[in-house]
Parts: C-alpha cells; structure tokens; sequence
C-alpha cells in the first residue's frame, strides 16, 4: 500500500482523539504510537484550500501527504466553449493575486498562434502593469508568511503596501481583482494621464512599507530562527521537481523566463534576478524581497523610456476598429460584425507560450483548428507543480513549520487546481 | 468593623483586578490598531441618541466612550459572548468542560489578594494595609496559584477531544513546567536579596537609596533576574512570542478549540488578568512598588492615594509593554521555546542565583 493511501485511508479522528499504530522494528524499545493530523481545507492557516495530512511523532513530522483539487473549475473545458478574447476573464481567476501577468500570458499564447506583435507601448504597459502585480503578489505571499508566524503586524503593513498598488491597478483598468486588461492584439485601453505621478507616489509608500517590514522581520532573531534551515531545498532537486520562479531561484537556480526568453520587451530593461544560496525558507523570503525592489525599478524604466503611438496591432481581423470607423464606412461595419461573431481565429497550429509569473512559469499551451474557438488549452500552473516538493520539505520537520513552508510554497488555489 | 474594612479590601482589590484586565483588553484591541495603522473598535454607542432629559447631559461622555471603543470592548463583547451557544463537544463531560476555563481564571484571581495596591494608611483611628491577605508565604501562595492556572489550559486541551486541543493542551503543561524553574530562580534571588517572603516588606526594602542617587529598585540591584523574570512571566502569560499553545497558524486555536461563549471568554480573561498579575508582580518585585525616589508618602488616606496612583500607573506601563510585545514579535517554535527555557534561561538563572548567594555571605 502506498504511504499516501495508507494516510488517508486512516481514521482522521473526527469527533475523537486517535492515534496510529506504525509497524515497530524490532528494536523499537518504547511503544509509541504517531498521531495523524489533518489539516485543511478548512484550517484557517491553509492559503487556498489544500489539504496536508501529516503524521506526527511528537511534533515531528514523519509523514505527509497533500491533496489538490478542491478548487477545481475546470478552466481548460472552458476555453474551448468561448472564443479567445473570452478566455481573458477566466485566466483572471487563475492566480488572482496578479492577474494581469496571466492575461499578458494568454494574450501572447494567442498572439504568437497569430503570427503578430503588439506595439511596443503597449508591449511597455504590459510590462509595468506585470511588474506590479508581482509586487501585489509577492507582497501577499511575505505578509501572510509573517502572520502565519505570527507577526500580524508585519501582515498589515505589507497588505496597506499592496492596497496603494491595486489602487494604481484600479485606476488603469477599473478593477481590482478581477482584471481583464489585456486583449488579443493589443490593451482594452491607455494608460490615464496622470499615471506615471500616481505610480510614483504609490512607489514611495510601498517602499516606506517595505522598509518598515524589513525591520520588523530581516534581523528579527525569532523571524531568522523560524526561517533559516527549514525545508532546504537543493539546486539540484529544485531542477529535478521541475521548480520555477522564486522558489527555484532562492536554491541558487538561475532561471527567469524573463531574462532566458525575453517577452513583451523585457531585453530592453536593466534590472537583476536575484539568487538565493541555500534554498531554505529564509531564502525564498529574501528573493522575493528583492524581486520587488527589482520590479518596481523596471516599472520606473518603463514609465521614463514609454514610447507613443498605439495600443493595439492594425489588423481589423484581430482586434476591433474605432467606433468612428465602424458607424461610418462599410468596411468597418462588416469587421466588426466579423470579429464579434466569429472571434478571432488565428490559423491551425499549436503553440506554448510561457511568462514569468508570481510564482513560476505560467505557460499556455493553446491548440487552434483554424476556428473562433480553442481546440484545446492547457495551463501550466506553477502552484500545481510546487506541491509535488512540499512532502520532501516537510519531513523531519516540526508541525509550526507546515504552515509557513507552505506558504513559502504560496501555492494559489485558483491556479493551481484551475 | 474589621469585617467591614476586610469586606471593602476584597471589594478594592477584585475591581482593581478586574479593571487592570479590562483595561488590557482595550489597550489589545485599541491599542493594536494604532500599532498596524487600523481604526479599531469605534461604534458601539458613537452615535447614542436618547429622549429622556436626565440622561441627555451624559450623552457627550457615552459618545465619547463609543468612539474610543471602549463601549464595544467592555460592553457589546461580554453580551455577545454571554448570548452565544455553548457549545460542548461529543463525548465529553460537561463537568470537566466546565471546570477547565473556571480553573484557568479563578487562580489567577485569588492570586491578586497578596497584592499590596498602596502604602498603608490610618483613617479614623484604623490602621488599614491595602492587601486582603498578608500571608507569611507570600510570594510561594501567588506561585502556586500560577501552577493551579496550568491545569485549567490543560484540562481544555485534553476534554476538547480534538487533536489541536490536545497539542495545545500539551504545549501549555510543557512550556509552563519549563519556565516556572526559570522564573522560580529569578525570584528567589529576590527573596535572598530582601529576606522576606512578603510582598509589602519587599516594596519597603526597595525604598531606599543606592550610592545617594539610584532608587534600590530591584530592577538596578538584579537586572539579571529581572530579564529572567520578564521572559519567562511572558512565557507564562501564553502571549506571543510565547502563544504556542494556541498558535493559530498551526493548532486552529490551540487548547480552546472546542470552546465558545462565555467559557471561551473566561480564557481570555484569565489571560489578561494573568499578565496584569504579571506586571503588578514586576512593579513589586523591581521597581519599587508606588515607591519614588526622594518622596516619602504621608500615612493619610490620601497619601494612599497617591501611592495607588503611581502603582498603577507602573503597572499600566508593563501591561502596555506586553501588549506591544506581543503585536511586534512573531512567533517561537516549540523546539527553539524549550532551548531557550533550559539551555539559556535556566543556566543563567542558576548562575544568578549562585552570584547573588555568594554576594549575600561576602557582604
């Protein structure tokens, strides 16, 4: 029987204490006896809901096993049924802390079926728009970590760091969470006029904050105690379990799709990956720590260098025409018709096309039959594959580690079980 | 008559008691928002309207109290958890469930009755010392009360019949064993140091002066076993960065899982009396009780109401240091919480102790 049956085929205690008898060797001399604990999906410190079984010697954690899936909506099956423009919605609920990267995804998954390139101010947007909801992300990710260590003070400070961002968000796209921004071929719209100042000045208070938490928490002995050396994770193994993004990097793994496959202009701007060394929980911390400063300068660079001219590719076969252009010439009228109707419909052909996202490599891997629909859609949703290591990290360490690691983890449910 | 001024001293010192703890409560709830750039608790009676015309010139006092939630703290929370089910989980015994948060803070309680709140005084021809009960133990009878305390945890966590109870039920008994060594060490170098026992001599041994200058406030003739003391009394207390027994990121709620109305708040209130006798003990202990430097109190009743004033205040101070403690620091894990127990604490306590003995024979 394997160990993840064996754990959750046992008696998870409801209503009652129980414990688990493990075969003993023979030269067990106590009898003992491990406990199995459920937690989640319903524990209040599970971000999203997953479910981690663990059996416990003591405190110490001798087995674990994690199940996915409760969030499950069954994205892929959706996108078959509306066309590709209509699939910007749904990829908003993949990971919902940074949404636009998602929609910058899809939209270049599309775009590279379609043979075309957006204009470089919109390409620039893209950018700046991505690089804040990493911020967005990562800034959820350390504040709910230091809460779950139980510095909820930390959490807060970093949650109004993130509420002057999502303002920005809103002020561009008109929502805050659920986005969609991006369209195939181009923007919904501009930028407002006043964005750049009002970027800047929501910069100033997430750094304010930032610095704030860095001295609450980076030298807090107690933080570095809970941090440091715990779920070590190796370069190698990092490559081996197929890690991406932060958490590969924080082992010493440099890979950022960024930097290794430059999209959407990202070869035009000057900024670092950051490294970790030992691949520990402190690490991982740190990364993201610096990724944000990091973003925000490539958000500075973007909006200092951001070039004129359109938003959108033009090709009435993609993207729709100006209203003026639609009410009055007939050529207009019959494009529009076109689109709307029939959707963009890209030539037969299959493509992968992968961003650098909050959490890792979000790749779309979109198969078209020549039709307004998607013949097939398959995300690569980096959560999903960063729980295959959460086991091997928990081992041998004590039950206050299950949490924070996992939130290290920042497993998303939305994305990861799409 | 005695029976009357003993009767009046319970009466003083349980509405003491019972103010420092809600005092507390409001300073976490408040107190807290200020710290992470909230608002707080700001309602409950904010907007109080009446017609009755008697009332009418309270209103403004009422509003007040609403807006700094001080309505909605002492008020609106002990409703709401009086009017909540109580629940009980399957298969326990409603007794034992019963009995768990009544020995949590009952202890605790009945501990403030060997508190001094004021110099002694004669009023009418009666020579009255605020402290319902000068036993000769003293300090020992506050120590035992804080272990019959651990029990109520304990107990909790094990009739929950839940596996986070029960952890959590387990944390408390192994981090109070732990830290009552420390803390025990740390204050018998006081009680070598004053030698007494009694809580009113200590105040009166630190009333005097070190090299004409310095208050003898234990604070400055033991800073080691003050920090000790200090440590292991937030230790005690089961306040972050000590609440592992109740870690809510790994144990749901720790050993008051299966708990909810007023058995749950009889927790909380014993937890914040427990760290108001925690601080009243540091005030009495280390810093000199109501004593200030260079200022002798008359033995009038005002006097003793001067006296009381600066004892609060103290106390008030180290109740507001807690808070703050605690909304700063993250937490210990279990295995970093018993090393700093018995490999630093009690080692340091121990060599304290010995230094403090070898300076008593010498001198």
């Amino acid at each position: 029987m394997s160990l993840k049956r064996h754990l959750f085929n046992e008696d998870l205690g409801i209503g009652g204490v129980s414990t688990h008898m493990r075969p003993r060797a023979l030269n067990d001399d106590l009898h003992t006896e491990t406990m199995i604990l459920n937690m989640g999906p319903a524990h209040p410190a599970t971000h999203g809901t997953a479910r981690i079984a663990v059996e416990l010697s003591g405190e110490e954690i001798i087995d674990a096993a994690v199940e996915v899936g409760y969030l499950h909506r069954g994205f892929e099956k959706m996108c078959e049924t509306v066309d590709y423009n209509q699939v910007i919605p749904y990829t908003d609920r993949l990971n919902y802390v940074s949404p636009i990267i998602n929609n910058v995804g899809w939209s270049l998954a599309v775009e590279k079926l379609l043979g075309v390139e957006v204009p470089k101010r919109a390409q620039y947007i893209r950018v700046i728009l991505s690089e804040i909801s990493r911020i967005c992300d990562h800034l959820t990710c350390l504040g709910a970590s230091a809460m779950e260590l139980g510095a909820f003070t930390a959490f807060l400070y970093l949650v109004e760091a993130r509420e002057y961002l999502w303002d920005l968000v809103e002020e561009v796209t008109g929502a805050r969470l659920t986005i969609s921004y991006t369209r195939v071929g181009g923007l919904k719209h501009d930028l407002t006029a006043d964005f750049a100042e009002k970027m800047h000045e929501a910069f100033k208070g997430v750094r304010f904050h930032l610095d704030n938490s860095d001295r609450l928490l980076s030298r807090n002995r107690i933080f570095l105690d809970r941090m440091c050396d715990v779920a070590v994770v190796s370069k190698e193994k990092a490559f081996s379990y197929g890690l991406t993004g932060p958490i590969l990097r924080a082992s010493g793994g440099d890979f950022d799709i960024r930097k290794a496959n430059p999209y959407s202009s990202y070869e035009d701007f000057d900024f670092e990956v950051p490294l970790g060394t030992k691949g520990d929980n402190y690490d991982r911390f740190n990364v993201r720590f610096e990724e944000m400063k990091q973003s925000m300068s490539i958000c500075e660079q973007a909006i200092a260098n951001l070039p004129d001219g359109p938003i959108s590719i033009d090709d009435p076969h993609v993207v729709l025409e100006d209203k003026d252009e639609v009410y009055k010439s007939i050529d207009g009228m019959i494009n529009h018709f076109e689109l709307v109707i029939r959707g963009v419909e890209p030539p037969a052909g299959e493509v992968y096309m992968s961003v650098e996202g909050g959490n890792g490599e979000v790749g779309f891997y979109v198969v078209s039959d020549g039709s307004g629909k998607p013949y097939r859609c398959r995300v690569r949703p980096p959560s999903y594959i960063h729980m295959g290591i959460i086991k091997e990290m928990l081992l041998g360490h004590s039950i206050a580690d299950v949490v924070p690691t996992f939130g290290m983890i920042n497993m998303i449910g939305g994305e990861c079980d799409r | 008559m005695e029976w009357l001024i003993l009767f009046l001293k319970v009466f003083v010192v349980f509405q003491v008691a019972q103010g420092l703890a809600s005092l507390c409560v409001w300073v976490e709830r408040k107190g807290s928002a200020l710290i992470q750039d909230r608002i707080g608790a700001n309602r409950a009676g904010a907007f109080a309207q009446t017609d009755i015309l008697l009332l009418k010139p309270v209103m403004p006092i009422i509003r007040l109290l609403g807006v700094l939630g001080i309505i909605n703290t002492l008020v609106c929370d002990a409703v709401k958890a009086l009017f909540k089910e109580d629940f009980l989980p399957e298969n326990t015994s409603n007794f034992v469930h019963s009995l768990a948060p009544f020995m949590g803070a009952f202890p605790v309680f009945v501990a403030y009755a060997l508190i001094p709140i004021a110099p002694d005084f004669t009023i009418a021809g009666y020579y009255i010392r605020p402290q319902v009960a000068s036993l000769d133990v003293g300090i020992l009878f506050i120590f035992a009360m804080g272990s019959i305390a651990v029990y109520g945890a304990t107990i909790a966590g094990w009739v929950g019949n839940n596996k986070f109870s029960l952890l959590g039920g387990l944390r408390t008994a192994a981090q109070m064993i732990s830290y009552e060594l420390a803390l025990g060490l740390s204050l018998v170098c006081m009680v070598i140091l004053y030698g007494t026992l009694d809580l009113y001599e200590m105040i009166e041994a630190q009333s005097t002066l070190l090299f004409g200058f310095l208050p003898a406030w234990g604070v400055f003739t033991q800073p080691i076993a003050f920090i000790i003391f200090f440590i292991a009394g937030m230790a005690e207390t089961k306040r972050a960065p000590f609440d592992l027994p109740e870690a809510e990121s790994e144990l749901v709620a720790g050993y008051f899982t299966e708990y909810s109305g007023m058995k749950f708040l009889l927790f909380w209130l014993g937890e914040f009396a427990e760290i108001a006798l925690l601080s009243a003990l540091m005030v009495i202990m280390f810093f000199g009780g109501w004593d200030i430097p260079f200022v002798h109190y008359p033995e009038t009743w005002w006097g003793a109401l001067i006296g009381h004033a600066v004892f609060m205040a103290k106390v008030s101070f180290f109740c507001v240091l807690q808070i703050v403690i605690r909304w700063t620091l993250p937490r210990f894990r279990y295995d970093q919480l018993m090393t700093m127990g018995w490999k630093m604490l009690l080692p340091i306590a121990m060599f304290n102790l010995l230094l403090t003995g070898a300076l008593k024979l010498l001198m």
